[in-house]
């Protein structure tokens, strides 16, 4: 039996900055895991993947990230790596959390 | 200090006027990510987790004042103000934006510094002994010779593409400060019988997922053929490696498969070979090196400066007892600085220190430096009568942690704080024990430990080689940590063993200190280190203390 399909974001690093950016409903991109389009189905988890790999002079590194729907809906990384991908170092207050 | 020819200077130039070349067609969109990578890496770019990462080399550790505070320059008007030294003596600026990296590297190159083969399947940046042409111990300067090999394998035409990474370092010392029998070469410079100069030749080191204590391939090899038998063995490894296996590609799985005789056997083949076509050219480019790396005009002073400092100040004694070694020359000390304040990232160091450091190497150490694998600097060479003067301006700069091969003077890679290929943080854990410790005002008591940590089991915290070893792994979605123990980065080289289950980030440090606890108790006195007490009983008396549940349910 496949696996059942969990919610997913498509993320990358942006290409100028290197920061990390998550793809919105609208197609563009984001700096923020809350704005970001959560995907819940996974045909369109492909056809969104492949939109954004169609972005290389924005996106470098493309992949679908795990996440879960938080309290209001929008996405809450489930492992800890994204977790620090959208937060930053902890060592410095630098990165993400440092502009928000 | 090696200066830069205009061969040199023009060959850089040039090399990073393509480079800039580069990241404009790929803004542009002429190059794909995939066209793109391997010339960013060749050039030492990385895509880390947050942002990209520049890696600078410090060929064998080796900086003058101006370097340090153009790396400060460099932090501070294109990174976040700091940059992390790394255990393979080079400096990482975590933060830099890619239109940027053009211009650092042209800023690196105005004081004879590059990113060249920091990254790729290449020959890396050449290590060497951190107290190179200062150690009371050392048999001959390496750098001349480590030199001598950056310029050999930097774009070697024959090896550009390799099945994978190469890192060779050399030590002119019995005392192995360069982790020799870990690199896939290590060069041990040695003189035969007849006093001649030359080198052991060990080969098939590394850490990593498979990690391996590098095997003698040539007992001692005459000076003059350096160069051709480096070439033999990597071009024997370049055919035999397996390209095909990224987990296996290392020469230490190459020397594990065919065995050492086989390996030596392929190379004393090639060897004769290539040998012919090394004229001399080289040994004169030798005779030339060493020539730049002559020895300072040491000064005859006396050292009562120093003696009433020593005598009267303890915080002083304190910081000299453990941070200052032993110099070849009367008089003089080599001065550690660590960049391993409890509670601080280690290998970080901000512009602002940079530029003390810097500014202490111009005025009392013959403007040196030095990076060494441990992630701390090196002031090489100190008069004596110099050090309560550097000591307090190492204080003002907050770089007077008088902790030099104590259990706070932890070696930790970036770790998943910037790290894409890690499974877990190394920092966080190395802040905490380094804390830890310091509260309980033990270190002094626990005397010699190396802990290094490695945030996934590429091992570049060099976990297996140390006393305790920590590795941060990926478990079911929770960061876990493994203990190894007993392993030693030396000339009596040796793996650490694995203690058993690992521990989650929240016990790891209680863990570390009952492990510990059970040192102070087991071990014969004061003069008996941790490892030599490991080495006196072995693991299991260790594990009592690391799991006493298992002991109480098995009781």
């Amino acid at each position: 039996m496949p696996r059942a399909f969990t919610p997913k974001v498509v993320t990358a690093n942006a290409l100028l900055e290197g920061y990390v950016i998550y793809l919105t409903d609208a197609g563009d991109w984001t700096r923020d895991l809350s704005r970001a389009l959560l995907i819940t189905d996974e045909a369109e988890a492909q056809l969104r993947l492949l939109d954004a790999e169609r972005q290389p002079d924005v996106a470098v590194g493309v992949y679908l990230a795990d996440v879960t729907p938080g309290r209001d809906g929008r996405p809450e990384p489930t492992h800890f790596r994204e977790e620090f991908r959208r937060t930053g170092p902890s060592n410095y207050f630098h990165g993400k959390q440092a502009t928000r | 200090m090696y200066r830069y020819t205009d061969f040199d200077a023009a060959f850089l130039a040039e090399r990073n006027q393509q480079f800039r070349a580069q990241v404009e067609r790929r803004i542009a969109g002429h190059l794909t990510e995939e066209e793109f990578k391997p010339l960013r890496l060749m050039n030492g770019v990385y895509l880390q987790l947050h942002a990209y990462m520049l890696r600078v080399a410090i060929p064998y550790g080796t900086l003058s004042g101006r370097q340090m505070d153009r790396l400060a320059d460099i932090a501070e008007r294109w990174d976040k103000g700091y940059g992390h030294f790394t255990t393979r003596q080079n400096i990482q600026f975590n933060w830099p934006k890619l239109r940027d990296i053009p211009d650092m590297l042209d800023a690196l190159a105005e004081v004879e510094m590059h990113a060249i083969q920091t990254s790729g399947n290449t020959i890396r940046n050449v290590t060497a002994d951190h107290f190179a042409g200062a150690a009371a111990d050392e048999i001959a300067d390496p750098r001349p010779v480590a030199e001598l090999i950056r310029q050999w394998s930097t774009d070697h035409p024959e090896f550009q593409f390799l099945p994978r990474k190469f890192k060779i370092a050399v030590t002119g010392s019995p005392n192995d400060r360069a982790v020799t029998r870990a690199h896939d070469i290590g060069l041990r410079m040695v003189r035969d019988a007849a006093g001649a100069p030359g080198f052991e030749v060990i080969v098939g080191g590394g850490l990593g997922r498979t990690p391996m204590i590098g095997k003698v391939v040539r007992g001692f090899l005459p000076e003059a053929d350096l160069l051709p038998y480096l070439e033999a063995v990597v071009s024997v490894w370049n055919l035999l490696g397996r390209r095909d296996n990224k987990f296996k590609s290392r020469i230490k799985i190459t020397v594990h498969e065919h065995g050492i005789d086989d390996i030596r056997a392929r190379v004393e083949e090639r060897f004769a070979q290539l040998r012919p076509a090394f004229s001399g050219v080289d040994q004169e480019m030798l005779a030339g090196l060493r020539a730049h790396f002559a020895p300072p005009a040491f000064r005859e002073a006396p050292t009562v400066a120093y003696d009433a400092a020593y005598k009267g100040d303890p915080l002083f004694r304190s910081w000299a007892d453990t941070n200052l070694a032993a110099h070849r020359a009367p008089g003089y000390a080599i001065v550690s600085i660590s960049l391993k304040k409890q509670g601080a990232t280690p290998g970080d160091a901000s512009a602002d220190q940079m530029r003390v450091m810097a500014e202490l190497a111009r005025e009392y150490g013959h403007d040196e430096l030095r990076i060494s694998h441990e992630q701390n600097v090196i002031l090489p060479h100190v008069h004596k009568s110099d050090l309560p003067a550097v000591h307090a301006a190492l204080r003002e700069a907050g770089l007077h942690t008088a902790n030099l091969g104590l259990i706070s003077d932890i070696i930790a890679c970036p770790g998943m704080d910037y790290c894409a290929l890690a499974t877990a943080r190394s920092i966080p854990i190395a802040q905490q024990i380094a804390t830890r410790f310091d509260e309980l005002k033990l270190e002094h008591d626990i005397g010699h430990l190396q802990i290094k940590i490695s945030g996934c089991i590429n091992a570049c915290g060099h976990h297996h080689v140390g006393h305790i070893g920590i590795l941060g792994l990926d478990r079911a979605g929770v960061e876990n940590y493994q203990i190894t123990l007993g392993g030693d980065a030396t000339e009596t080289a040796a793996l650490g063993e694995r203690a058993g289950p690992g521990f989650s980030a929240e016990e790891i440090v209680p863990a570390i200190e009952r492990l510990i606890d059970g040192y102070l108790a087991l071990r014969e006195g004061p003069q008996e280190t941790f490892l030599q007490t490991y080495r006196r009983i072995g693991l299991s008396p260790f594990k009592r203390y690391l799991y006493p549940e298992a002991r109480a349910n098995a009781a």
